[in-house]
């Protein structure tokens, strides 16, 4: 009894999770940039700093929580499949490849894209020319992680639901 | 050349592309 409600809290938590933090993933990318970059480029206009100020540090805030409580719910799923998974034995391959994207994405947010938006955001000292860098690096690696939810999701729906694609 | 990732577009195509290469390589691995 106790065993068939672990998968069904766990992936329970794992969609709640991972619904935040793509969700959040997809507005950086697809709104907020945009936005930022109109916002810069009005003259006489308000500017992106209300965005910057208010918006971003409670959008990361949820975000990289977000991804870590994804992961851990993910890793809980899996259970006495994490290492046949993680090592892409036999069928266990299609979750182990959506497993790694989802491993390589949450690496990125902790360890490129939150450190450079730390210096972005004044929270570390950084010089302007710093700044104009981690800026760089940390929109390029959220680009990165954009195009890497799209085979991401398609191997985490696939694991489950993939018999058109892996018979 | 343009950063295909400066483009949601450019962005998109490129995670398609890695997805029907990952899809191979799962089919070759299974």
């Amino acid at each position: 009894m106790e065993n068939e409600w672990v998968p069904l809290i766990a992936r329970w938590i794992h969609f709640l999770a991972g619904i935040t933090w793509i969700g959040l993933l997809y507005y950086f990318n697809f709104v907020q940039a945009a936005a930022v970059a109109t916002a810069n480029a009005d003259q006489g206009g308000p500017g992106a700093a209300g965005i910057t100020k208010y918006v971003v540090p409670r959008a990361l805030l949820w975000f990289r929580w977000a991804a870590l409580a994804t992961w851990i719910a993910g890793a809980a799923l899996l259970g006495p499949r994490f290492m046949p998974a993680f090592t892409l034995q036999g069928s266990d391959a299609v979750i182990g490849i959506g497993a790694w994207l989802g491993t390589i994405m949450l690496l990125f947010v902790w360890g490129v894209i939150w450190p450079n938006q730390k210096k972005v955001l004044g929270l570390k000292p950084a010089t302007d020319a710093e700044k104009a860098t981690a800026r760089r690096v940390a929109f390029l690696t959220s680009r990165v992680n954009t195009a890497l939810s799209i085979p991401m999701l398609l191997f985490m729906g696939a694991s489950a639901h993939g018999v058109a694609l892996f018979g | 050349m343009k950063n295909p990732l400066d483009s949601i577009l450019g962005t998109i195509i490129t995670g398609l592309v890695l997805t029907l290469v990952l899809v191979a390589v799962a089919k070759a691995l299974i």
